[in-house]
């Protein structure tokens, strides 16, 4: 009797570890929402191999989906050269940077005057420069029983998310969209709980567009009155998908990944702009260079009135130092770059939703890689 | 009726009194200089920690233009920073305060029910399926509680406003139920493992005889219950409480998944927003810049001196209740 029970118990304490081993495994994972897993290796004649050895690089996660896909194809090209990057944040990609950990860091916002300054240590005879490597359209997504279609504009947009306009059937809502069929519903507006590149961006488009309905200073960390949060752009997506009445800003994979309908922008052109890769990439070759020297920063033309062109747009950098990179690294990092900055590394990024670079920027970025020493 | 068989401290159980000396033997010396080592070890991490934290903070609260305590905002990002820990420490405090009012009752009584009610062949089973469930990794709880419990509890909470709406603390205004009282549902039940163990384990402990002469006197099994294993339990069951609250105080990923965070104190706990000091180191952890990082640090230093208060407290409380202890001499 009593070995019996001991051995039942034995069977349930295996059986209880099997459960919470397999709990534990299975809780690993992570916000990649991209299908390009199949995307496979492509043809990559024109990518010319450099160096050799480990390349380490880290930072902005919403870039994270095309550098997958970029050093699947290139290391499929350069067997010699393992490339590594690490989508912890842009805020900890610099510091890393900074510290010397990494050959080049991912940020979505350009450095800041005291960091490139902190860079001449790690960056000896130069300091880190900001190159525009991917471009994303910030979707506003909206979820409103019986209305396919909805127009805002900036103004409109400030004043929701910063909880003045609170119903749909509000007669601003109304003078843009006279076709829909708006409900008497109220609003409720989705930001991001976690500092984000994406709520910087959002937040500098609806202060450059909008100043008088948008009053507070854009950057990562919301600063909006009331409205509600989710952490991550998987997050706010799935709640817009979830709550009637939602509302908010995640870049467009988000989007067409859980068929979220999207808001058209009046900017003041011709027709509301839609929130495409190709108006995003129209939106980038309206930005100015603020950078100098290799340096190329740019000034996004948020309150753009040119036709197609959709302003709510993110820029990711790729941080590197000008001259004064590691002779470990430097001919890994260029090669890897040249590709990225290439026709081929820009246009297969459109797959995943992201923007590719326009002609006159990616020729700029071009010429600033090959200058790297 | 008052009973007059209150366990006293020359419980037969209680252990034979423990000597603190060493006997010379090799053996007992080496492992009194093993448990010291290791006694000094944990004090000179906690002194470290809190060392690190003191001085990380300090930089981040010198450069903080606005009162660390009472300011409503975080703002590291802009120059000059200006951030507060007002509406963390509260949302914390109220959240765990929540969870502990929901768990407590509920995991005392899984606990009588496993020792003292339960048929032996269904007591078992039980305790492991609660064991089991501290096993589940917080990010589950997280994904469960946005998912499921979420969309599940805007009835509940409809029903609370109808009837519990003046009281101000339960009112609710519809939308996605994402509020400190969601966030405390689901710490309880993330903390119910560790109180009912614990408290499992204390109730076994009641000595058999107290059980037995109660039962001799006429008692009946609730009675029991009450006049023996609830006093002698108590001082049991603060510990466990205590234990499942320093859980909550800093449980991170589950909250910052089911949580919506905003920068205000709501007076109703069912509306959504709030935040918590994990939940928020969590969030602003990965973009923060060097300063952000020491803003971070120094409400992880606020957090670190709660749970330092909360375990002081429940040293206290057990420390006057000492008569009721198993382990006193």
């Amino acid at each position: 009797m009593k070995l019996q029970r001991k051995n039942r118990l034995r069977a349930i304490t295996a059986g209880a570890l099997a459960v919470s081993g397999v709990l534990v495994l299975t809780a690993c994972g992570s916000d990649d929402n991209s299908d390009s897993g199949g995307g496979g290796s492509k043809a990559a004649s024109n990518i010319k191999c450099d160096g050799k050895g480990q390349l380490l690089a880290s930072g902005s996660s919403a870039q994270k989906n095309a550098m997958d896909l970029w050093i699947k194809t290139y290391g499929a090209a350069c067997k010699d050269t393992k490339l590594n990057y690490k989508a912890t944040g842009s805020g900890a990609g610099i510091q890393e940077f900074l510290q010397g950990k990494t050959a080049f860091a991912g940020s979505d916002s350009a450095l800041k005057p005291e960091e490139v300054k902190s860079s001449e240590q790690i960056c000896k005879g130069g300091k880190a420069i900001d190159l525009p490597m991917v471009g994303g359209p910030i979707a506003v997504g909206f979820n409103v029983p019986g209305v396919d279609k909805l127009t805002l504009n900036a103004d409109v947009l400030g004043k929701i998310f910063n909880s003045e306009i609170k119903k749909w059937d509000d007669p601003a809502i109304k003078a843009l969209n006279k076709d829909a069929n708006l409900p008497s519903l109220k609003i409720q507006a989705f930001h991001r709980s976690d500092e984000s590149g994406t709520t910087d961006n959002f937040t500098k488009y609806l202060k450059a567009a909008a100043p008088k309905a948008w009053p507070h200073e854009p950057g990562k960390a919301w600063e909006g009155e009331g409205g509600q949060s989710a952490d991550g752009s998987s997050g706010v997506s799935s709640q817009v998908k979830q709550v009637s009445g939602a509302i908010s800003y995640f870049e467009l994979s988000y989007a067409t990944a859980n068929s979220i309908k999207t808001v058209d922008l009046d900017t003041g052109a011709s027709a509301p702009v839609q929130a495409t890769v190709e108006n995003a990439s129209k939106a980038i070759s309206e930005a100015k260079v603020k950078g100098t020297g290799s340096d190329l920063a740019l000034d996004l033309a948020y309150d753009t009135k040119a036709d197609g062109a959709y302003p709510i747009t993110l820029v990711t950098y790729e941080i590197a130092c000008d001259k004064g990179n590691k002779a470990s690294t430097l001919a890994a990092t260029k090669s890897f770059l040249t590709y990225v900055a290439s026709e081929d590394g820009q246009t297969s990024l459109k797959e995943l939703g992201y923007a590719p670079l326009p002609t006159e920027i990616a020729n700029k970025v071009r010429e600033s890689v090959k200058s790297l020493s | 009726m008052k009973t007059d068989i209150e366990p006293t401290s020359s419980a037969a159980a209680s252990p034979p009194k423990v000597k603190t000396r060493s006997t010379g033997r090799v053996g007992d010396k080496i492992f009194l200089g093993l448990s010291r080592g290791s006694g000094i070890a944990l004090l000179v991490i906690m002194a470290a920690i809190a060392a690190f934290l003191t001085y990380r903070a300090a930089i981040a609260i010198s450069k903080d233009e606005a009162n660390f305590l009472t300011y409503f905002e975080w703002n590291t990002g802009s120059s000059p920073m200006r951030f507060g820990i007002a509406v963390l420490a509260y949302g914390t405090v109220v959240s765990s305060i929540v969870a502990m009012v929901i768990a407590v009752p509920i995991a005392v009584g899984i606990a009588l029910f496993i020792s003292h009610y339960a048929p032996r062949r269904l007591a078992t089973p039980v305790a492991y399926v609660i064991d089991l469930l501290a096993a589940v990794p917080s990010i589950v709880y997280g994904l469960w509680g946005a998912l499921f419990l979420v969309p599940h509890l805007t009835g509940l909470y409809t029903w609370f406003d109808d009837y519990l709406g003046w009281t101000g603390i339960f009112s609710y205004q519809g939308g996605a139920a994402r509020s400190l009282f969601t966030v405390g549902i689901l710490l309880a039940i993330m903390i119910l493992p560790i109180v009912t163990s614990v408290s499992r384990e204390v109730f076994r402990q009641v000595p058999k005889m107290h059980e037995e002469a109660a039962l001799a006197l006429g008692a009946t099994r609730w009675e029991v219950i009450r006049m023996s294993v609830l006093p002698f339990g108590r001082s049991g069951i603060i510990s466990a409480s205590m234990l499942g609250l320093g859980r909550a105080l800093g449980e991170t990923m589950a909250v910052a998944t089911v949580l919506s965070p905003n920068f205000l104190i709501e007076t109703s706990l069912l509306d959504p927003g709030g935040g918590t000091f994990a939940q928020n180191i969590a969030s602003r952890f990965k973009e923060a810049g060097n300063d952000g990082r020491d803003a971070l640090i120094a409400s992880g230093l606020v957090l670190f001196v709660i749970t330092l208060l909360v375990n002081g407290a429940a040293r206290m409380i057990i420390a006057r209740r000492k008569e009721y202890s198993g382990t006193a001499a």
